[in-house]
């Protein structure tokens, strides 16, 4: 047996690798080389570890040392200081915003206290290449388990009773959808993960399959017995390509260990698994789209009923969850439905990963138990504002979901809850805004994501988001009446009534909870033309606070239409029949004389 | 098969366990609008035209083609939310749709034009961008604007399940999708074998049966319904006639050939009126043809006939049926080959 | 790799591969060696090298950690032993020919090498 003293793990997820952790793990290499440590000193290259905002992170056991922003630079003195001295080097230390302090453990920072990392749990620890390293941490026991104990039906009680929902939007029952599909009459069935993550910010299904690949497995593996499947697929995006690398070696060493196959672990069950790659559809994360994209077929939502358990994939009964519903099934079977249960409400149990960002000052991917007040995760894990700047929204669930306000808060983040507020749980993007952005303008992002996305089949969602993305464009320039209002939310709500699919019902989501919570921000853009937050250009004029100015005549200078007069020494004055709101002037000033109002 | 019961619009309807709701509506007269619907046809569920409301959803309005029935179900199909809905997406179509029905070709047969009258959408609200495409005239019979397509996919679904061509299909995605063909070459450059179905199921003007354009539209002509001439299958369709002329042919359902026809059947009409038309009985006298009486012809025949078996005996007689006479006629003429002639040299050309 | 047959195969493989990780998180036996600039100074690299060394031949589950300089300069190389739910101890002037000793009787069979001891501690103070 090999020993080593010293194992640094370094952050392979992909929010670490474009911030240049391949760089520091080959430095790290050669120093440790140079240092003639390498032998009792191993690198690991890890999945995420969802602080993504502090990459490329480098975590040093058996101390179990948090350095952030590692650069290829650091690397030396690192390894001669922690490596060679043994004394940890302080100025790479996550420092706590509020104390100020350096914390030198993982497990100490607030933005991982605050965390229940139940899914996301090998994730960071564990080498995603190395199918012995999840067998280390009790991987495949599951697996064992339901073969050797559990009938399929057993299985399917035992999901039902731990109340795990589906985490990709919906919530709806795991176990029950199981059911569904293992009393569907018929020979052949399907197993599928939907692992096509399109959510503009969201990267929780692509960690998962990045920093533990065979948890993955290991939960199709337990739902295929279930429902009594021996095929399966993984949708996944190409964009991904990380994770299909993964997924593949991870696919190969269960084949090899005779984990996947015929005749698993002795028994007669038989599965394998196909890994499709999707071509990057948004409404292929949509289950009916998505089984005809693996079918071949251009992806297309197509009316339910008839649902997939029923007739799915080529018409046999097809179970899908997305990838963290799966990632959740290994740890119930092995824990218990009862050990499950004490996490999160009584309607919605477990945890839900989140991938937090926006402006907040602490981002990336975090695992919380369902329930937690929103609060606490922007404020706490997040731990507030960016530039201690006011709150003004926070956008859940992506595209499909909704804005919410100071007021939901204190809003508990379960399906229910976000539900009744506008909003839905998603797939777990949150995106955190400060008083500085336009909820007009977010709701046009959003639209020009669906509506670019939107896969043209029903009239209400080809043509209706266009025309709401229409409507928004011109309320951001002042244009439109009150009554305009009004139209934009009985289209939004009748997009929202009869589209054909997910994608078109959630569509007109930003529109109406934005003007729910945010209308007076639209009047104002309406009746006052002005934008509040200072963000719709056309809205916006260009002055010179005469206080300020020195008459330096630089912004004069600069500016490509003369808009700009006045005298030497002497305030200046922009014509806002001349300007062109170019901004020109505005980065010419050494004085800061220039502001838009 | 189990009976399902339900009540759509206070009226009670008993229908087999897996109809739709827009099936039982049928069932007892109520009519729902659809765009994208054909029986024959899978289901798009793409206009959404046809939703309706049911007592106890309160999640959306689902679209009655798709809908299942279920046991005691209350659907309600034309109330105020529901014609609101209907409304806006007529609206939305109309938004994104020329407004020349003066002047366009399914002006009377629109159905478009027809839902837009029955609920007062006079033009769109919604001002903005709109799709421009040229007309795609390649095809010697059929004509595409898809700046009046709605997108109802009804001729992707035809070409595709009953002509078995799939000559179309969708491209793009959202605002830009549109119907094309491979590389989008258009038609002409397409597998297109011109049968004109996609032309009869389209329900607005977006195709156009060529021959037929600016001779007259649906409500100018009548419907003389017949038996297509070209082939044995008999298939059945009615001639638009204005005038004593025949302007075009459309479909006539709920026949064995269910009202799909073949190129010949839709568009070789022009036949009837041509200057070149045989319509008597030539006989040649003295290298010349001379026009001649049924009775005069068929004589000459049968004389020559007996001659040829009198003098050669009945195997020098062999005979040839065709593919474009019936059944009834191609065993009269194998009959008369073997009982009149005495002879077994019959043969069909379609067995060749 | 084989094939796992059954339920055990999955255990065996387990209990086999569970040693990386062990060490990779903390095992249960603690040797922590000083290594300061000090303990350099006076040998400690070749100190680690050799209690690696060491370990790695007679297969020993053990934390191998290190530790600045505590400020008893003059003793090092200093190492440290602590077995679970024992008294941990400081060596000083460690040379690697000790090491052998120190791995054989402390580390294995728990008992102290009273010439080199430099310290014990009741209780774990960092």
């Amino acid at each position: 047996m090999e020993l080593v003293r010293a194992h640094i793990l370094v952050c392979g997820g992909t929010g670490c690798t474009s911030s240049g952790s391949k760089a520091v793990q080959e430095a790290l290499h050669r120093e440790l080389k140079k240092q003639g440590l390498d032998k009792e000193v191993k690198i690991v290259e890890t999945g995420c570890h969802g602080f993504c905002e502090q990459g490329p992170l480098v975590i040093v056991y058996p101390e179990g040392t948090f350095y952030c922003q590692v650069q290829v630079e650091d690397i030396p003195e690192l390894v001669e200081e922690h490596l060679l001295k043994g004394r940890i080097l302080q100025r790479l230390l996550f420092t706590e915003p509020l104390t100020q302090e350096r914390v030198p453990h993982y497990k100490e920072i607030d933005f991982y206290r605050k965390q229940r990392r139940l899914v996301l749990r090998n994730c960071g620890y564990i080498d995603p290449e190395k199918i012995d390293e999840y067998i280390a941490r009790d991987g495949y026991v599951a697996l064992a388990k339901v073969l050797g104990e559990m009938t399929p039906e057993d299985v399917i009680e035992e999901i039902k009773a731990s109340g795990l929902r589906g985490r990709g939007g919906a919530g709806f029952p795991t176990g029950l959808k199981w059911g569904f599909a293992a009393q569907a009459p018929g020979e052949k069935k399907y197993v599928v993960c939907n692992a096509d993550e399109g959510d503009p910010g969201a990267f929780m299904d692509r960690s998962i399959l990045e920093g533990d690949p065979h948890c993955v497995l290991e939960g199709m593996l337990i739902g295929a017995y279930a429902i009594g499947s021996d095929e399966g697929y993984i949708y996944a995006r190409a964009e991904y390509p990380l994770a299909i690398k993964r997924l593949k070696i991870a696919l190969a060493q269960a084949r090899e260990l005779g984990l996947m196959g015929d005749n698993i672990l002795g028994t007669d069950f038989c599965f394998d698994l196909h890994i499709k790659e999707g071509a990057g559809a948004f409404v292929c994360g949509e289950e009916t789209a998505l089984m005809a994209s693996i079918e071949g077929q251009r992806g297309m939502p197509r009316s339910r009923p008839p649902f997939p358990a029923n007739s799915g994939l080529w018409g046999k009964p097809t179970n899908i969850n997305n990838v963290e519903t799966w990632a959740n099934v290994a740890n119930i079977i092995r824990n218990g439905a009862k050990w499950y249960g004490q996490f999160g409400t009584e309607k919605s149990k477990g945890t839900k990963v989140f991938a937090l960002t926006g402006k907040v000052k602490n981002t990336g991917l975090v695992e919380v138990p369902m329930g937690i007040p929103m609060r606490e995760i922007i404020y706490e894990i997040g731990d507030g504002i960016l530039g201690d700047k006011k709150f003004k929204a926070v956008q859940i669930g992506g595209p499909s979901g909704g804005c919410l306000s100071e007021g939901q808060l204190d809003l508990a983040v379960d399906y229910e809850s976000l539900g009744s507020a506008g909003a839905i749980m998603g797939s777990g993007g949150l995106v955190v805004m400060d008083e500085e952005t336009c909820m007009v303008d977010v709701a046009k992002f959003f639209l020009d994501f669906t509506r670019a996305e939107s896969c043209g089949k029903c009239t209400p969602c080809r043509e209706g988001i266009q025309r709401m993305r229409e409507m928004l464009q011109d309320f951001s320039e002042g244009k439109g009446s009150l009554e305009d209002l009004d139209k934009l939310e009985r289209l939004a709500q009748t997009i929202k009534d009869t589209a054909l699919c997910g994608l078109g019902q959630t569509a007109p989501n930003p529109v109406l909870t934005t003007l729910r919570y945010f209308r007076d921000e639209y009047e104002a853009h309406i009746r006052d033309k002005r934008c509040p937050a200072g963000v719709c250009r056309a809205l916006l004029t260009y002055y010179i606070v005469p206080e300020l100015c020195r008459g330096c005549t630089a912004c004069a200078r600069v500016c490509p239409t003369g808009a700009i007069t006045g005298k030497v020494k002497e305030p200046h004055v922009i014509d806002p029949e001349k300007c062109i709101k170019c901004g020109a002037c505005m980065e010419a000033c050494r004085f800061d004389s220039i502001i838009l109002k | 098969m189990k009976m399902v019961n339900l009540t759509i619009d206070g009226c009670q309807v008993e229908v087999p366990l897996g109809s739709t709701v827009l099936e039982a509506a049928q069932k007892i007269g109520i009519e729902i609008p659809t765009l994208c619907y054909e029986k024959d046809l899978s289901l798009a569920t793409a206009c959404r035209m046809c939703v309706v409301e049911v007592e106890g959803n309160k999640k959306n309005l689902p679209a009655a083609c798709a809908q299942p029935v279920m046991e005691g179900m209350i659907v309600h199909t034309n109330t105020p939310k529901v014609r609101e809905a209907r409304r806006m997406i007529l609206e939305l179509m109309v938004a994104n749709h020329p407004l020349d029905c003066l002047t366009c070709e399914a002006n009377g047969r629109c159905k478009l034009q027809q839902y837009c009258y029955e609920y007062g959408v006079k033009e769109s609200s919604f001002t903005g961008e709109r799709r421009r495409f040229t007309v795609d005239d390649g095809n010697p019979f059929i004509e595409r604007d898809l700046e009046k397509c709605i997108l109802c996919g009804l001729c992707v679904r035809v070409c595709d399940e009953v002509q078995g061509v799939a000559a179309i299909d969708y491209s793009d995605r959202g605002f830009d999708t549109k119907v094309t063909t491979f590389m989008d070459r258009g038609l002409a450059d397409s597998p297109c074998v011109s049968c004109g179905q996609c032309v009869y199921l389209c329900p607005v003007g977006a195709l156009t049966a060529k021959p037929s354009k600016g001779k007259g539209r649906d409500f100018e002509v009548e419907k003389v319904p017949t038996t297509c001439g070209y082939c044995g299958v008999g298939c059945q369709l009615a001639l638009n006639v204005k005038k004593d002329k025949i302007v075009g042919v459309t479909n006539l359902p709920d026949n064995h050939n269910q009202g799909y026809l073949c190129v010949k059947g839709r568009f070789g009409y022009d036949f009837v009126d041509s200057p070149e038309r045989l319509t008597t009985p030539l006989i040649k006298r003295d290298g010349e043809f001379v026009e001649a009486s049924w009775d005069e012809a068929l004589d000459l025949v049968a004389q020559k006939m007996a001659k040829v078996r009198d003098e050669h005996g009945p195997d020098a007689i062999a005979g040839l049926s065709s593919a474009r006479t019936t059944n009834e006629e191609n065993y009269l003429f194998q009959k008369f080959f073997r009982a009149v002639i005495g002879t077994n040299n019959i043969d069909h050309c379609a067995r060749l | 790799m084989a094939t796992l047959k059954n339920l055990d195969d999955l255990r065996k493989l387990r209990e086999q591969v569970k040693g990386e990780l062990q060490e990779r998180f903390g095992g249960e036996i603690k040797i922590i060696v000083g290594m300061g600039t000090c303990g350099i100074a006076a040998g400690a690299r070749e100190v680690m090298t050799e209690i690696l060394q060491e370990l790695r031949t007679r297969n020993i589950d053990a934390l191998i950690t290190q530790t600045g300089c505590i400020g008893m300069c003059e003793r090092e190389p200093l190492v440290d032993i602590e077995r679970p739910g024992e008294k941990r101890v400081t060596y000083g002037r460690v040379t690697p020919k000790d090491v052998k000793r120190l791995v054989a009787e402390h580390v294995l069979h728990g008992r102290v090498v009273e010439d080199l001891v430099v310290a014990r501690f009741d209780e774990e103070e960092e």
